[in-house]
């Protein structure tokens, strides 16, 4: 794909928030059709450096680069799902319809937006105001509005952090099928079970750093960090 | 006390009559507020979430100026707006002075302020919530600030009633603007503050009480509204 926005490549990535460095001096690459997922404690700059790379925060110091792309070229081809998403005060549907206006989509939204929330199992709640919703159909309608943009990149905030089980499965499998249509996945957890499910490359924060970025089959065996393999064993670090 | 029960009676024989002069006044007193709540909202609810959502040098200072004028008295308005509607004054042309029409414009003017500060503020933080979700939409300021009208409808429900207690309760602007004319500009507040004048204290206060009546029922039927609306949209 000539025009594709990937390549992401990161290059000496730091942030600080006042006297506080939140991410410290972090490379690295994420290929075309991977999924990434961040794995780390809390307080570890996962949610900072997703915001980063996706252009919500500016870096003190560093560089993201989208396979040369102009930033506001790439960031049409992102979209995010965050940890609280927030729902407008209209229909689910309409909540689609929105984002797809936003997006210079507004032509054929009614359909676009009926077809994302098809997707994700909630064609038969289009007409429901979105507020009252269960967190966990939130979460789906907040995926659904994310897909309906066809994004190259889709960054995931601890898409479900909040959830049951069974909200958390229809997450994952929803995750599954946008990455399975194409969509390169960016996403943050501390769930170490659910980046088993889906990660194709772990990347580990600790306090700011990347400790490594692995393969997954690779990291689950042999972590190249101690910390990340007392996290893997189940000790809290910190 | 016997004044007070005597104008509670006074008052209730008035509504229940239906007296054609209190429902002239009351029926005026309803269409200038109302209109003027409808002009002022038109323009002080774009204008709070424009200054929600700006950011440039000064904007403290405009908030704050913003807010004070909350505040503004009403015979301040009134005389402003009575200036510029004299005939001499630089929109005498328009001959409205002592017209609805007048009383209507400086009315608008009073209760601006008050829409748009309200507005500022409910817009603001609720921006505080949205404005990632817009941010990673790609959203421009002007359809994050439409975006934003639309959702907090029912908050910025109480900054529209607000602006309508005070341009229904207040007498100074419109007694300077229309004049107070029996039949043509007398409303409610002009027709308490007259019989007062007059030393008719029964009847001033009955139609105080018919006034404090009206404006609760209006209120309890927009909170109803509201409390619907919200229930069904969440």
């Amino acid at each position: 794909m000539a025009d594709s926005i990937l390549p992401l490549a990161v290059e000496g990535l730091s942030f600080r928030a006042g006297e506080t460095s939140v991410i410290e001096d972090v490379s690295f690459r994420i290929e075309r059709g991977s999924r990434t997922l961040v794995i780390g404690p809390n307080g570890a700059g996962k949610s900072v450096l997703l915001r980063l790379l996706h252009g919500l925060l500016q870096p003190t110091a560093g560089k993201v680069r989208w396979n040369d792309r102009a930033f506001d070229v790439a960031r049409r081809s992102q979209a995010m799902v965050f940890q609280r998403p927030v729902m407008l005060r209209r229909s689910v549907i309409e909540n689609v319809i929105f984002a797809l206006r936003i997006a210079g989509n507004g032509g054929h939204s009614e359909q676009l937006a009926h077809a994302a929330l098809e997707r994700v199992g909630l064609a038969q709640l289009a007409r429901r105001p979105a507020r009252v919703l269960s967190g966990g159909e939130q979460q789906r309608l907040a995926l659904a509005r994310a897909w309906a943009l066809e994004p190259e990149v889709l960054f995931l905030d601890e898409p479900t952090a909040s959830l049951d089980p069974a909200a958390t499965r229809a997450i994952e499998e929803a995750i599954g099928a946008v990455h399975a249509a194409g969509t390169t996945i960016v996403m943050t957890t501390h769930d170490l079970g659910q980046a088993k499910r889906i990660a194709d490359t772990v990347m580990v924060m600790h306090r700011g750093h990347l400790l490594e970025a692995t393969p997954a089959g690779e990291f689950f065996n042999q972590p190249r960090s101690p910390q990340a393999a007392a996290f893997i064993r189940g000790e809290l670090i910190w | 006390m016997n004044e007070l029960s005597e104008s509670l009676a006074l008052a209730l024989g008035l509504v229940v009559s239906a007296d054609a002069g209190l429902r002239a006044i009351a029926g005026l007193s309803l269409r200038v507020s109302g209109t003027a709540v409808l002009i002022a909202s038109a323009l002080a609810l774009p204008f709070g979430a424009w200054l929600a959502l700006a950011r440039f040098p000064g904007r403290q200072g405009v908030i704050v100026v913003l807010n004070g004028m909350m505040g503004l008295p009403p015979v301040v308005v009134g005389l402003l707006i009575y200036l510029l509607l004299s005939r001499a004054g630089p929109l005498g042309a328009l001959g409205i002075l002592f017209t609805p029409a007048a009383m209507i414009a400086a009315q608008a003017v009073l209760i601006f302020p008050i829409i748009a500060a309200l507005a500022r503020q409910v817009i603001e933080d609720a921006w505080a919530e949205y404005h990632e979700e817009f941010l990673s939409l790609n959203a421009t300021r002007w359809q994050c600030a439409q975006a934003l009208l639309w959702d907090m409808r029912f908050s910025l429900s109480t900054a529209v009633m607000a602006g309508f207690g005070r341009a229904i309760a207040e007498v100074g602007a419109v007694m300077i603007v229309g004049g107070n004319i029996d039949g043509v500009t007398r409303v409610m507040t002009t027709a308490i503050a007259l019989e007062t004048s007059k030393g008719d204290l029964p009847l001033a206060l009955a139609l105080g009480a018919v006034l404090i009546v009206l404006v609760i029922a209006i209120n309890a039927a927009a909170q109803t509204v509201k409390i619907l609306a919200v229930k069904r949209h969440g």
